[in-house]
């Protein structure tokens, strides 16, 4: 077993008494004090986040931006500076390396930010594909370790406790700002539904920042456990679950951010030609009419044929119905489709709903 | 620091039973409902089962896992808490006050292989 890593912060979440378990490859907090109470705390108010396990990968060079768009689905041809888009890296065969956050920083440099078990993975993959063009691929992800800060009052406490002037941010945008002799990179993103910044620096000031906004009494530490909860009820993909390397993003239903008008990506031909033949297999949301949880891996059944699986599942916290992501053939995921949900000996009864079980509450 | 109490008995896999009479009542103990977090869901047997000591009967859900129950005793359910249903946090809220299944004992000697409250409480540690 490889060691796990630790956070620039590890040693305040084991002070603060948080749950430690490994995730992506680091030991990381996954509660403090409850998973529904800091869920709530992140729809209600706020709550701040240590995801420095996240990678930090640099392209930078005069082939950057034709680079960028070669690997990635979606597409930043003449992305000004302060914009982030959203998109997937794919192999050939349109299954998916990753998912992940390109920020545009400034002619010939963009700032990808990739999933902490991958980052090994994508860094090799994208130096490979680097072949042939002038770029530069650093990957910067010991250097950061990013916080993100995130619930309807982040703005607010974010400019007032860390008199950072982030207000004039849109959905998706950045800035870099001078603070204490270093340049922090300062984004309205997230992982939430909720409004929220992520804050990336050095791990002198991550630190600074993580004291600041715990010693106020006003932002509650939150671990992995609601980040799942949160992300999940608003429908968004984790690698691994909902996107993976035999998932392509169009049957993960993010074909808005595949940009098949583009000239060319890696993957292109494949998801063309899937979305023009239709899928086979689909991510769907499924709602239980009972309180039985389906977790991820159970099986889904349609008169006693399985049908597909359980991507990612819990009796969600905002509305109180037990409901899933869940994998299966395209052929039952109309809305309203009954299907069946075997948890251990049982089977409960369900039937196909939009995956998107909460509204998302973006400022924009 | 996860209470133990006295007076009951406990299963290495967290259960514990006390008994009144013939009568077994089962339930998690506090580590158990510590470790688990937030318990959100509660998948109960039916009255009238059969188990046998050490046989899953059902499980406990936190917001993150599922974790099954084993029964420490052999016997027949007789009653199931029905409250747990429409309120799975009454077990976080007091892991011994609200048992799980009551089990009309088949053979009361198991009870001798099960563990006293400080042989319980090192295991816990």
């Amino acid at each position: 077993m490889e060691e796990l890593k630790l956070t620039c912060l590890h040693d305040k979440h084991v002070a603060l008494g948080a749950k430690m378990s490994p995730f992506g490859g680091f030991d990381m907090p996954i509660e403090y004090s409850s998973i529904k109470e800091e869920h709530t705390a992140v729809r209600e108010a706020c709550g701040v986040f240590d995801v420095s396990h996240m990678g930090e990968i640099f392209v930078t060079g005069l082939d950057a931006e034709k680079f960028v768009n070669h690997i990635f689905t979606n597409d930043i041809t003449g992305a000004p500076y302060g914009k982030i888009y959203y998109g997937i890296m794919c192999y050939p065969n349109g299954g998916s390396v990753d998912d992940l956050l390109v920020y545009a920083m400034g002619e010939g440099k963009y700032l990808l930010v990739v999933n902490a078990s991958n980052i090994d993975k994508d860094h090799a993959w994208i130096v490979e594909q680097s072949k042939g063009y002038d770029v530069v691929i650093d990957n910067q992800s010991d250097y950061y370790g990013p916080v993100a800060v995130h619930g309807p009052k982040s703005e607010e406490v974010v400019e007032r406790l860390l008199k950072l002037n982030v207000s004039d941010l849109a959905f998706y945008t950045f800035k870099e700002i001078e603070v204490d002799g270093e340049t922090i990179i300062a984004s309205r993103t997230g992982y939430t539904g909720e409004d929220g910044f992520e804050l990336y620096g050095s791990h002198a000031y991550i630190n600074k920042v993580w004291d600041a906004l715990i010693a106020s009494g006003e932002v509650l530490p939150c671990g992995l456990g609601c980040r799942d909860t949160l992300r999940f009820e608003v429908a968004l993909p984790l690698y691994g679950h909902e996107l993976s390397d035999d998932i392509t993003p169009i049957e993960a239903g993010l074909g808005i951010f595949v940009k098949l008008d583009k000239e060319e990506f890696i993957g292109k031909n494949a998801l063309a030609e899937q979305k023009a033949l239709g899928l086979k297999k689909k991510i769907v949301g499924i709602e239980l009419l009972d309180r039985a949880i389906p977790r991820a891996g159970y099986p889904i059944e349609v008169e006693g044929e399985e049908i597909g699986t359980v991507t990612t599942g819990y009796h969600c916290l905002s509305v109180d119905k037990s409901v899933c992501m869940a994998l299966i053939d395209a052929r039952f995921s109309a809305l309203e489709t009954p299907v069946e949900i075997r948890i251990r000996k049982k089977t409960f009864a369900g039937k196909v709903v939009k995956k998107k079980f909460y509204q998302k509450n973006y400022k924009k | 620091m996860s209470k133990v109490i006295e007076g009951i008995k406990y299963a290495d896999s967290h259960e514990w039973v006390k008994v009144e009479g013939n009568i077994g009542f089962i339930g998690i103990s506090d580590y158990a409902q510590h470790s688990l977090g937030d318990i959100v869901y509660v998948d109960l047997p039916s009255e009238g089962d059969e188990i046998s000591k050490g046989e899953e009967f059902g499980a406990v859900e936190s917001v993150k896992a599922a974790s099954d129950l084993y029964s420490p005793v052999s016997g027949t359910i007789i009653e199931i808490n029905s409250a747990l249903e429409s309120e799975p946090e009454l077990i976080n809220q007091d892991a011994y006050e609200n048992w799980i299944i009551k089990v009309e004992l088949a053979d009361p000697s198991e009870l001798d292989s099960l563990l006293d409250a400080a042989a319980y409480e090192k295991i816990c540690e």
